[in-house]
């Protein structure tokens, strides 16, 4: 059997490559990635073959050949032909997907994390500064560790008469209510979430909710009640440190600086 | 039809010109009319205070970083050259001064522009920093004048100053980089402070911290003075301002020696060498595609390498400063930090991760296709398509965004569950990133070891031993790092920050040691198997040459943007507010267009200057022959 010329054997891996992505990693062994990544990745994967065929003068000419003579070759005129007619096709096949959009809303075109204010504050109340204001009760879990578990036990209480409608009953953002929010409710459950934030952070997010987002970066379109309406202070440092409890991550603490 | 004759084209040109002027005239007028005596801001013609202020700053500072960071291996250079008694070092050294004296008087000139457009454009800006800083500013001057005075003997006493006097040039050449180094950190205090205008209660001098006690008990009357200092520790933040008046409250050197302004110092004198090489290389990869002869191309061949080399020395540490200065602006504020890495800046950081990944690959690329002019590299080719592709991977996972929210459709986001990918989205926390960092740089590394060992065999009787500890130290070194990773995404961030993270950095370092020890030893009396044949390099090499030096250049004005950006609607942050009509954060895209801009100007002017070196050289060059383009055409390293 003829040996697949390098170009054959650089467009196999392409493909192969893109197949991986979209239909093993996308589809088999986890959810569906987005196109625009997926268009990162293969990105990637073009440059990682044009490095290794062009290095060196006499492999970058071998992977030219078939192309150079399928332009220039006399005897390759049907396979000219071919791909006279199949890079037109494929450009408008191309095209037209990218033009004939479906009815399909547009991503929610929100930065990554709304930028917290500089003062905490519950109502009218200021806590202190984000860096400073830290949550009363979290000290309890080395000195006191009774009163530290009496804290997340009422955190646990809070949690569920009035948060796992959302954020679900493992706290992994799949409530019965999920479904219907976009964007979707946090997942404490994701190592990326509590670890990334202060706990001022999330008294923040949780007194203020939805509306109290920050005017840069809208729409937020958080579906979050402004929870200092309904719940005490107390409640919600305590259910902060239930989530922590729960799911075993901590929030960002910050250690001494230079 | 009738043809323009020469004579109507000149005409129709000057009417072009005159009319251009005149509309610039026209635009420039009435903003310098208005009576503006004790404005606050003063709007500058055109392209307003802000771009304009931006283009001169960042353009001083490429040229500073480029006159810094040459000097700083230029005299290693010569003192190789001085050492091993090879000229053509030597040579190459006063090539770079050449290159550097160029740009030494543009960045200069640069810098009074910027002054000019500060003190125009933000007058009040300038007076309250001139107010805290006044005498770095004076040392500043001073700092120049030793610069200035020192580069000149350096450059213009290059061959006076050689045999016995040598030692003496040397000595000239460390005194230029004590200078310069000096003056770099001098003015990266006024920045830093724009940014981080706190310290640590431990730092503080006497007086700052009576003033800030003072302060502390006027805004909270209920506190005595014993209650306030129970609270403090040595490392609590202190802001040097009175929140109320804004007045200072500490001394110069509390306000040096601000959050930041440390780890921008290192990260700019490590960026510095890396720039200044990209730069070197990417002249002389533009001379070697020039060249006409044989000897020419060999010179510059071998130029590039070297710049290339230096470009890698500077870029292999320069993301652990980065990190380390990442770690101090979350130290000094927690939402500066939250918005530089997750907010409004987070997508910055994406595009960071592209372009170093053009940068290593890149770097990579240049180091394999060298080999190919060594005899005897053929062997390290096997290994080439593994390095593509844990290369490639690393970045891959280095520029995954955490959240995918803006490029991605409703219905895509749906299928995902949400924002973040389920499994894609752990490449996007730090502990990933960091970990696939480490590994870029020991694959980077281990290209270069390959490079240097291309064309010689060891004679040492412990050879086989010593390529097994290597390999198991690599080996070990990458295991260690990627279950640190591991345990990156299990542990609180205070222990990932300041613990795991230095730990992966320090195995990575530890590594490369070991490895380059073992590796000196292993070919201390290895014998040539083939030699180097310089100016055999495809012409492909050249262009990434240059692709660096302006990967490298679009990457200190993205970042430059952040750092800037950050402070958003404060020119001294909590500070000084910015209540002129630019003090809107710009957006990215606007960022990456000014970016753009600016970078086309610098490599114009630069194009300019190299050319201005070139043209006076020319006839010289026909006279006298290269030697050392000779020495090096016949093949040594």
């Amino acid at each position: 059997m003829k040996k697949p010329s390098l170009f054959t054997i650089c467009f196999a891996i392409f493909i192969v490559c893109w197949v991986f992505l979209r239909f093993f990693v996308g589809g088999v062994i986890s959810k569906p990635i987005p196109n625009s990544v997926i268009a990162m990745y293969m990105a990637l994967v073009f440059i990682a073959i044009l490095v290794h065929i062009s290095v060196e003068d006499t492999r970058f000419r071998e992977f030219l050949r078939p192309i150079h003579e399928t332009l220039v070759d006399e005897n390759r005129q049907t396979r000219r032909l071919v791909f006279a007619v199949l890079i037109p096709l494929l450009m408008l096949g191309f095209t037209y997907t990218n033009i004939a959009k479906k009815a399909n809303p547009p991503g929610d075109p929100r930065t990554v994390h709304p930028t917290p204010p500089d003062n905490l504050t519950y109502k009218d109340i200021v806590l202190g500064t984000m860096d400073e204001a830290e949550n009363p009760h979290r000290h309890l879990e080395k000195d006191d560790p009774e009163a530290y578990k009496s804290h997340v036990e009422n955190g646990r209480t809070v949690y569920y008469q009035n948060c796992f409608y959302c954020h679900g009953d493992h706290l992994d953002g799949k409530g019965h209510f999920a479904d219907a929010l976009n964007p979707l409710p946090a997942n404490f459950q994701d190592p990326g979430v509590l670890p990334n934030f202060s706990e001022s952070f999330f008294f923040w997010r949780i007194s203020k909710g939805g509306p109290g987002m920050p005017a840069a970066g809208t729409p937020w379109n958080s579906a979050m009640p402004i929870w200092e309406n309904y719940l005490t202070q107390d409640e919600i440092w305590d259910v902060i440190l239930f989530l922590s409890d729960y799911t075993g991550y901590k929030p960002r603490t910050f250690g001494e600086g230079h | 039809m009738r043809r323009c004759t020469s004579q109507t084209k000149k005409r129709i040109f000057l009417i072009i010109g005159f009319v251009l002027l005149g509309f610039v005239l026209f635009s420039i007028v009435p903003a310098f009319a208005q009576d503006m005596t004790d404005a606050e801001y003063r709007p500058f013609p055109m392209i307003g205070s802000r771009n304009a202020a931006w283009i001169a700053a960042q353009l001083h500072l490429l040229f500073g970083s480029f006159i810094l960071g040459v000097p700083m291996f230029a005299v290693i250079i010569e003192f190789i050259g001085w050492k091993t008694k090879e000229e053509r070092y030597d040579r190459m050294a006063q090539e770079f001064i050449k290159l550097c004296m160029g740009a030494f008087s543009t960045t200069a000139l640069l810098g009074g522009v910027l002054v000019f457009i500060l003190v125009w454009c933000y007058p009040k800006v300038l007076s309250k920093l001139s107010g805290i800083f006044g005498p770095t500013m004076i040392f500043y001057v001073v700092l120049f004048f030793g610069e200035t005075f020192t580069l000149y003997l350096y450059s213009y006493g290059w061959d006076k100053m050689q045999g016995r006097h040598k030692g003496w040039h040397l000595f000239l050449g460390v005194l230029l980089n004590i200078w310069g180094t000096a003056i770099m950190f001098v003015s990266n205090t006024w920045l830093t402070y724009q940014t981080s205008p706190a310290t640590q209660y431990g730092k503080l001098s006497d007086q700052a911290k009576e003033g800030w006690l003072e302060h502390t008990l006027s805004q909270n009357p209920e506190l005595t003075r014993a209650e306030v200092l129970k609270e403090v520790t040595d490392t609590t933040v202190i802001n040097l301002h009175n929140e109320t008046t804004g007045e200072f409250l500490g001394t110069v050197m509390d306000a040096v020696n601000n959050f930041t302004w440390m780890p921008v110092n290192i990260h700019r004198l490590i960026g510095n060498i890396a720039f200044g090489g990209s730069i070197v290389a990417a002249y002389a990869a533009f001379r070697f595609l020039v060249a006409k002869t044989k000897e020419e191309k060999a010179h510059y061949d071998w130029m590039g390498y070297n710049g290339n080399f230096i470009a890698l020395c500077g870029l292999i540490p320069l993301p652990f400063a980065g990190y380390w200065l990442g770690r101090e602006i979350y130290m000094f504020n927690n939402t500066m930090g939250v918005n530089m890495m997750g907010a409004l800046f987070s997508w910055l950081f994406i595009i960071q991760a592209v372009m170093i990944g053009i940068l290593f690959i890149g770097a990579n690329y240049y180091l394999w296709s060298g080999m190919g002019r060594i005899e005897g590299a053929e062997k390290y080719a096997r290994y080439r398509p593994i390095m593509i592709a844990i290369i490639v991977i690393c970045v891959g996972i280095w520029m995954t965004p955490r959240t995918l929210s803006s490029i991605s459709s409703a219905s895509e986001q749906t299928a995902m569950g949400g924002s973040n990918h389920p499994h894609l989205g752990l490449f996007g926390l730090m502990t990933a990133k960091n970990t696939v960092v480490n590994i870029v740089i020991l694959t980077t590394f281990l290209s270069f070891l390959f490079y240097r060992r291309s064309g010689k065999k060891p004679t040492a009787n412990w050879k086989k031993l010593g390529n097994i500890i290597i390999s198991s130290v690599f080996f070990l070194g990458v295991v260690v790092i990627v279950v640190i990773g591991i345990v990156g995404f299990a542990v609180e961030s205070d222990v990932r920050v300041n613990v795991l993270t230095p730990w992966q950095v320090l195995v990575a370092l530890a590594v490369m040691v070991v490895v380059t020890i073992i590796d000196i030893f292993m070919y201390r009396k290895a014998t040539t198997s083939g030699t180097i044949k310089w100016g055999e390099m495809t012409e492909r090499s050249q262009y990434v040459l240059i692709l660096l030096a302006i990967t490298f250049t679009s990457l200190m004005g993205l970042m430059g943007y952040a750092r800037s950006g950050l402070r958003e609607g404060w020119h001294i942050f909590g500070v000084m507010k910015d209540t002129s009509a630019d003090a809107f954060t710009p957006s990215l895209s606007s960022a990456v267009n000014m970016v753009s801009i600016i970078m086309v100007i610098f490599f114009a002017l630069v194009g300019f200057i190299f050319w201005l070196g070139l043209w006076g050289e020319r006839k010289k060059q026909k006279a006298v022959p290269t030697m050392e383009s000779e020495a090096i055409a016949e093949g040594n390293d």
